[in-house]
């Protein structure tokens, strides 16, 4: 009979699903943005509306130089990926150790911007207002940078005991993707403090 | 079996049916005002312009849900009872439907427009009551919630008190509405009496407007509707509604300083030496504190405590003795004074009038 | 729960030590056994929060009681909501997502195995670090505290000022934790669904389950982060000096409610979409017939997702938003009825023309449809701004969100634990006690939530420990308190079921209620692998196909 059906379908000639380790690192960087939206409009939301103390205008300098420094780490940890696709190692371990590099100098620029706001400036969390969501944004930012560091560190030390090959690509490709969310999450901090807050 | 499930449904649609009926004359029964005075919480027995467009409202809104309701349970009910599988069925399935496109459009555009039609309704009602202007013969009131009482300010009038609210009755030909406005001292309260107005908050940091315009006087009650602590429920209101000639005298008496009677100087003293000025004020002496409610005209008001306990002098006795007793966990502290120096105080309270 | 599903005759198998079975069980990172757990822990939270209610109940049943302090019960409806919510409703949910969505796919395990073991134990922890409260939350200074600031903790209550002692701390991180945990999970079903579907399980051929468990996930990504974030803004205020929500330094108490509430409302979504699920596979397979309009239930639902995401001020009518605003919500918030309606009349459209069969999973979906309707049009009351100006912070509210909690996600969950509970344990549920325990329920359930709206219509605010006598409200709130009582003897008849049916109940094979849908072409229950080999499919409903081989899906897909 022509209308029976097989009942016992072909599996299809392809069968290609998204990689695990891509979605799952799309869904957390969904999930921070969340995070890290909140925090953005609680800052934009209380701009001028401290009652005492340092204002924005008076105490921020914008950190271009360490600016620059974190969205460069973007391009080389870009190459250093690429580079590791194509099974080029020493390229590869290169590029990363100087994405570490740079991401570390950002931290120091964060760490001497603090000093200096803390300590010539009088202004902490609990200054005022813009302390509280200057420090908590920026901060916030810090943190997912050290735990990116961390985790680069960690590939790092690998890489040089020589497990790091082209087979472990797709996994340090999940990682970059992390970096970059990072870097992009500052661009929006930079904007809204040193830029919109002023 | 199939008289089984058939018993199942059939009764099933019996009890749901019944459960109906039931609560419809339930709620007929309960929305009846209960006679007493003073009046109810009843928010289908408004007093006054606001709650009476939202009653209005909220009857039309009832009127389509109730509508929505009888038709899809109508429909329900005709599935369960029609399709019910019988005993023979167990073998054959029955036509295998998918969908289908036109019914899935019909239910799609109706609901749109009935979503519609309440949203413009309700548009309506909401910027009537809350864009409202302020009439010139308005009476201006500051209500600033406290854990857990009210404070009450008529700025214009140059009064303070606490707890029960007075305002006039609003003739519609010269209305005489009163507007709030509402602050907070601490956490968040909301300022509710059901047959006068809808509830607006008291929010720290962010002043509220709302206003009423009683029709008829009378005694309103309400209470705080925003859980602020402890004493949340306790934190009653008691509003009431007077005359034009009733308000006038009422504001007056609350415009004189306290009553000085020297029958009472030792509780006054009693009063002024213990840390009850450090709270509380009484216009014309050194109290001065704005902690607690003003006690000016404490004598003027029905109930002490925020509603938690009628004004008589043995719950007035017992309320400065230990507040817990009346509303554990209140910020009134226990005044452990000797049961001389209670007496005297309380005599003293009794003399403001 | 055996994990060998076969039998091999005439060969003894030892039995395995308790301790050895509690280890494999503690170390799992089987989906299966981790729905289990997820499942369990939920069913232990409904029973402990369901003696907070019952408490609360006994303390209203009369005007000016003293059976519980006003403190106590402020911290019994506080605790009552957070458990309910948190570590009754999601893990049950997130359970059942667990168990069913990489058996329906046709694939082995989730994506990630151990993130999966990793976010149950979150979560786990979350509920404890709640309940340590009660031991810890005073520090040295003596008995604990439970929290009592409310479940949904508006500053600036949960101040230091307001606040001392540890017991909102205490709250915060319960939820910071175990809303990691959630977002572990539901990165984890988002990557199974659009990673491991069988070959020719286009997105399309999905069981509806798999599609709203992945709306689900998504939602929870979005909506738990402002919640985090909220709370970390709270543990920053209250620790380190910060100002988010300290009224006294300029800052805004209706931040935090914005906040909360771009959490909360999602959140009630994110419980009800899974129980959606449940009425999607459920009901068809009672009425015989395919589920009505599966592109639509598919597009509703991914409408209801983003629309409930504009929704949230909803819950804030009464605290002085312009007419603008109020105005804005009130329309969102009907809009989003529409979805929703749409897939209440795609189930009775399933029903229509079927041959219902009222077994006891059948019974509690009919009961489902009829409370969601009522809740469902309670809510568009509520979401109309004006007449909601009345009935927020009432009990009207409380009788609207126990319609739509208890009515829909209680219900709802009784349906697929009567459904599934014979592919988890190989073992029917008892049909005697499960209808006993159903009507006992209705009955209770109705007495106690149709009666409480009367009294939010009659001005009875909500969150207090006692009411003044003589406004209406004294008669109807010990009725109300009668039904609990029904409803907690429904449950010990329930649990009792759960257990006597684990023992002795009758035997379930792979496919007892001769459904469509993977899970049961496997073995009740399933092996550690699922299945023996990874099926292909060519429909939605592969196993319609195999017994319909004249008739099959895949010619009319």
């Amino acid at each position: 009979m022509s209308a029976m059906a097989n009942p016992f379908p072909q599996a299809p000639a392809t069968w290609r699903l998204p990689d695990r380790g891509k979605v799952a690192m799309a869904g957390l960087i969904i999930a921070e943005s969340a995070i890290f939206t909140i925090f953005v409009v609680a800052y934009l939301f209380y701009v001028g509306k401290s009652l005492t103390g340092p204002t924005s205008r008076e105490v921020l300098e914008a950190p271009i130089f360490y600016t620059i420094c974190l969205l460069s780490s973007s391009l080389t940890i870009h190459f250093a990926t690429k580079s590791l696709a194509h099974d080029r190692v020493g390229a590869f371990l290169g590029l990363w150790v100087l994405t570490i590099v740079l991401g570390g100098t950002f931290m120091y620029g964060t760490g001497q911007e603090w000093n200096r706001l803390i300590y010539e400036h009088g202004l902490t969390i609990s200054t005022n207002l813009f302390g509280t969501t200057y420090y908590s944004l920026v901060g916030l930012h810090a943190f997912h940078v050290t735990a990116g560091l961390v985790m680069l560190c960690l590939v790092a030390i690998f890489a040089v005991a020589g497990r790091v090959r082209v087979e472990q690509s797709r996994r340090v490709e999940v990682l970059s993707m992390y970096w970059h969310f990072v870097d992009a999450v500052w661009v929006v901090v930079f904007t809204v403090v040193y830029v919109l807050g002023r | 079996m199939s008289i089984l499930r058939m018993k199942s449904s059939a009764l099933r649609f019996l009890v749901q049916t019944i459960l109906l009926l039931f609560w419809s004359a339930m709620a007929v029964w309960a929305s009846e005002p209960n006679g007493a005075s003073p009046n109810g919480t009843n928010i289908f027995a408004p007093a006054s312009t606001p709650a009476k467009s939202i009653a209005d409202l909220s009857v039309f809104v009832l009127v389509i849900t109730g509508i929505i309701f009888v038709v899809v349970f109508a429909l329900l009910a005709y599935s369960v009872v029609k399709f019910r599988g019988r005993a023979m069925d167990a073998v054959r399935e029955p036509a295998q439907v998918y969908g289908s496109t036109q019914i899935e459009l019909a239910w799609t555009i109706i609901p749109i427009l009935i979503v519609v039609v309440l949203f413009l309704a309700t548009a309506r009602v909401l910027h009537a009551v809350q864009d409202a202007p302020q009439t010139p013969g308005a009476i201006e009131v500051t209500a600033i919630g406290h854990q857990f009482w009210w404070e009450f300010r008529y700025p214009k009038l140059g009064v303070v008190t606490a707890n029960e609210l007075h305002i006039p009755v609003s003739d519609p030909a010269n209305p005489t509405p009163t507007f709030l406005t509402l602050l907070s001292a601490d956490t968040d309260h909301s300022f509710w009496i059901p047959e006068l107005a809808g509830k607006t908050d008291l929010i720290p940091n962010h002043p509220n407007r709302m206003w009423m315009d009683p029709l008829r006087t009378g005694v309103f009650l309400g209470q705080c509707a925003q859980y602020c602590g402890v004493q949340h429920a306790k934190m009653l209101l008691r509003v009431s509604v007077d005359s034009p000639a009733d308000f006038a005298a009422w504001f007056r008496g609350q415009q004189q300083p306290a009553v000085q009677d020297a029958s009472v100087a030792t509780g006054r003293r009693v009063f002024e030496s213990n840390a009850c000025m450090n709270c509380h004020a009484v216009g014309g002496t050194n109290a001065n504190g704005r902690f607690g409610p003003d006690l000016t005209h404490l004598m003027s008001r029905i109930t002490i405590a925020s509603g938690a306990a009628t004004n008589t002098p043995e719950n007035l006795r017992l309320w400065i003795q230990d507040p817990n007793a009346i509303k554990p966990g209140s910020l009134m502290p226990a005044m452990k004074l000797s049961d001389s120096d209670l007496d005297a105080v309380v005599s003293y309270m009794e003399t403001l009038r | 729960m055996s994990s060998s599903a076969i039998t091999i005759p005439g060969v003894q198998i030892e039995d395995k030590p308790w301790v050895d079975t509690l280890h494999e069980w503690v170390t799992t990172v089987d989906h299966k056994r981790l729905g289990v757990l997820y499942i369990l822990y939920a069913l232990l939270f409904l029973v402990v929060a369901g003696v907070e209610a019952l408490i609360i109940r006994i303390q209203l049943m009369f005007p000016h009681s003293h059976f519980v302090s006003p403190q106590v019960f402020n911290r019994l409806f506080t605790m009552h909501g957070t458990t309910m919510v948190f570590f009754m409703g999601m893990p049950i949910l997130f359970g059942f997502a667990n168990y069913l969505v990489p058996l329906m796919i046709g694939a082995r395990d989730m994506a990630f195995p151990r993130l999966n073991a990793f976010s149950f134990w979150l979560s786990a922890l979350g509920g404890f670090l709640l309940y340590f409260s009660l031991v810890g939350a005073n520090g040295l200074y003596g008995a604990g505290n439970a929290p009592d600031v409310g479940w949904w903790a508006y500053a600036p209550l949960t101040a230091r000022a307001f606040s001392p002692g540890h017991s909102t701390d205490y709250w915060t991180l319960a939820l910071l934790v175990s809303g990691f945990g959630s977002i572990g999970t539901a990165i984890n079903i988002i990557a199974t669904i659009l990673c491991m579907r069988c070959p020719g399980m286009k997105l399309s051929r999905m069981p509806l389950l798999a599609w709203l468990n992945l709306v689900m996930s998504g939602m929870v990504l979005i909506s738990v982060s402002p919640l985090t974030a909220a709370q970390i803004m709270l543990l920053v205020d209250r620790y380190l000096g910060g100002h988010f929500f300290d009224t006294q330094a300029g800052g805004s108490a209706m931040l935090w409610m914005h906040f909360f509430w771009i959490f909360g409302h999602p959140e009630v979504y994110i419980l009800i979409i899974p129980c959606f699920a449940f009425m999607s596979e459920i009901i068809p397979v009672f009425s015989r017939k395919p589920i009505f309009g599966y592109p639509v239930m598919v597009a509703a639902t991914v409408c209801i997702g983003f629309v409930s995401m504009s929704v949230w001020a909803h819950h804030m009518f009464s605290v002085g938003m312009n007419s603008y605003a109020n105005s804005f919500f009130t329309l969102t918030t009907m809009a989003v009825g529409v979805p929703t309606g749409i897939k209440i009349f795609n189930w009775l459209g399933t029903m229509w023309g079927g041959r219902i069969q009222f077994k006891v999973p059948m019974l509690f979906c009919i009961a489902f449809l009829f409370q969601f309707l009522i809740a469902g049009l309670t809510g568009v009351m509520l979401g109309s701004a004006a007449f909601a100006s009345q009935l927020t912070l009432s009990y009207f509210v409380v009788a609207h969100f126990h319609y739509t909690l208890v009515g829909g996600v209680v219900f709802g969950v009784f349906a697929a634990i009567y459904y599934w509970y014979p592919k988890i344990t190989g073992r029917m549920l008892n049909e005697t006690l499960g209808k006993l325990h159903f009507w006992l329920f209705l009955i209770g359930f109705h007495l106690t939530f149709d009666l409480m709206h009367i009294p939010g219509l009659l001005g009875m605010p909500r969150r207090i420990y006692t009411y003044e006598p003589g406004r209406g409200w004294d008669a109807l709130n010990l009725l109300i308190s009668v039904g609990g009582f029904i409803q907690a003897i429904a449950i010990v008849i329930f649990v009792a079921n759960l257990v006597i049916s684990y023992f002795k109940g009758k035997k379930a094979g792979n496919d007892p209620w001769d459904a469509w849908t993977l899970e049961w072409s496997t073995s009740s229950p399933p092996p550690a692998y699922n299945f023996a080999s990874i099926p292909v499919v060519a429909s939605r409903r592969p196993l319609w196909d195999l017994k319909h081989p004249e008739d099959p899906d895949s010619r009319y897909e």
